[in-house]
């Protein structure tokens, strides 16, 4: 029987490339910035981290056994999106909003729409929005980091966005942080979700996927881009009021959204033209929601939005068929 | 069909909400607690029924040509008179309704039993059929309504249930908790009926 002629349709080579593979490229280039929030806020944020990653596999395991769908915990997806969660999560977050969470992200962000593949919105990003909107108060109570070894215990912070938004309300001025201490905002040194702090250690994943080829850098770069063009208009009109581009780049979770949750493959474009204009509409909406939003954080409600147009978008860029010529109207 | 059949088909079979999704807007913007969708439900089933009484009397002389502003006009008489009476006697309820009273008048569910039912059949029928139809419309708000409640505000009718220690979960009792609530229902039913 080895000798049969096997007739199969293109394509024929295939790149090797499996979604388990992808998963695990994604959750390495991850760990630079999971140990940096663990470093800087121990424990508490261990344990979100824990939970979230492991109450992800558990409910995935759990639908896919009550659904009778093929088992798919092995594929990464799930633990993927936990860890994703809990980097958008503040570090004192409870117990129960982490496992929350899991649970809204992959039942209800993932698996109701057909599991891994046809969710139209990235799950992790659903479980926070729902979160933040569900239980404002904790969802938006940050701790200053506490490097581990400094013997401080956890101290209530606002986050540099949370603290200039506040400041622009009351008094209409941007505070002294907007334009100092941008060496620590690089390294992670502020309040924060556990994964949006440290720019350095996300930089260093979203490079070692550019450099894998996981992701394109189309999305990331027209995102980041328009955010700084952007900010930089407003900073140019009034700097008193509206914080440098600098700002705006390196606190908040504008590069973990850019590099790890706008390149989703699933719920964003699928070709370069349109991942262009996917991250041009995540920057505009980012930095309009930051400045006059009523929260002072706005890149997960951008990316959210924009997978909504995502279908319109990758009609209005369906590549021309080879050898279709243009029709007259 | 007899007349118990005509009343406990809009219980469950036909049940407009779980079964025909009539009726979705106020369904899922006025059900933020078990009482406003009760209250909901109850004047509705008034208007539906009421509207059913007087198209089945008048169904033999309203030209087939003008008749849906004809039931319009009928509905839009009961609607005002819910309006006014809430606004007299439950000015409470009255206020957390709000534009979905009078919004009563374009719900399809009246107008589709205007048409479909009471235009064709005789009083009694009609009457049957109005109740059993609006009598399981408050049935599905009530239920939405209680579990948006609980999740939402931690009580049921005011009730509190689960003491201090509970973090209601806002989302809930906000139009995203209508949808994610209905769908869900929806899903549990399917899936019950399927068996």
């Amino acid at each position: 029987m080895d000798n049969q002629l096997y007739l199969s349709s293109s394509p024929h080579i295939h790149s090797g490339e499996t979604t388990d593979k992808v998963m695990r490229l994604v959750i390495y280039a991850l760990l630079p910035a999971t140990l940096v929030s663990i470093y800087f806020f121990g424990l508490p944020a261990l344990g979100v981290l824990l939970i979230c990653t492991l109450g992800c596999v558990a409910f995935e395991a759990l639908s896919c056994n009550l659904m009778k769908r093929e088992q798919t915990i092995a594929d990464g997806s799930a633990a993927l999106t936990g860890i994703l969660l809990a980097l958008n999560l503040p570090p004192s977050s409870p117990w129960w909003i982490s496992l929350l969470g899991a649970a809204i992200a992959i039942l209800i962000g993932k698996q109701v729409y057909g599991g891994l593949g046809y969710n139209p919105f990235n799950p992790a990003l659903v479980a926070r929005v729902v979160l933040l909107i569900s239980f404002p108060v904790q969802m938006t109570t940050w701790t200053a980091p506490a490097p581990l070894g400094s013997g401080v215990d956890a101290v209530t912070a606002a986050t540099p966005l949370g603290e200039i938004k506040t400041a622009v309300m009351l008094t209409g001025k941007l505070p002294e942080l907007a334009t100092s201490g941008f060496g620590d905002y690089f390294l992670g040194n502020m309040a924060g979700s556990l994964g949006e702090v440290s720019a350095l250690a996300l930089l260093l994943g979203g490079l070692f996927l550019l450099y894998k080829k996981i992701i394109s850098w189309h999305t990331p770069l027209s995102f980041i881009g328009t955010v700084i063009v952007v900010s930089g208009i407003f900073w140019l009109v009034d700097p008193a009021k509206y914080p440098n581009p600098l700002f705006h780049l390196i606190t908040g979770g504008l590069i973990l959204g850019a590099f790890f949750m706008a390149t989703d493959m699933v719920s964003s474009p699928v070709t370069y033209k349109g991942m262009l204009i996917f991250g041009f509409g995540c920057g505009l909406l980012t930095v309009l929601i930051r400045l006059f939003g009523g929260y002072p954080e706005g890149v997960s409600f951008a990316i959210l939005l924009m997978n909504a147009a995502t279908p319109l978008i990758d009609r209005y860029c369906r590549p021309k068929i080879y050898g279709q010529v243009e029709q007259k109207a | 069909m007899n007349l118990i059949q005509e009343f406990s088909k809009g219980i469950w079979k036909e049940n407009a909400v779980f079964k025909l999704l009539l009726g979705m807007c106020p369904v899922l913007a006025v059900t933020t607690s078990a009482e406003n969708g009760l209250g909901m439900g109850l004047a509705t089933t008034f208007v539906l029924v009421c509207s059913n009484i007087v198209v089945a009397l008048l169904r033999k002389l309203i030209p087939s040509k003008v008749r849906i502003p004809a039931f319009i006009i009928v509905i839009a008489t009961f609607v005002t008179v819910v309006q006014l009476s809430m606004e007299a006697w439950v000015y409470g309820l009255y206020q957390a309704l709000g534009i979905f009273i009078p919004l009563i008048v374009v719900n399809c569910l009246i107008l589709g039993r205007a048409e479909a039912f009471a235009s064709k059949n005789p009083v009694l029928r009609s009457v049957f059929d109005g109740l059993g139809m609006g009598l399981g419309f408050t049935l599905a708000l009530f239920i939405l309504g209680s579990v948006r409640e609980i999740f939402g505000s931690g009580a049921i009718l005011g009730f509190n249930l689960f003491g201090t220690g509970y973090q209601p979960m806002l989302l809930m009792i906000l139009p995203p908790g209508a949808f994610i609530t209905l769908g869900l229902l929806l899903a549990a039913m399917n899936k019950y009926e399927a068996r």
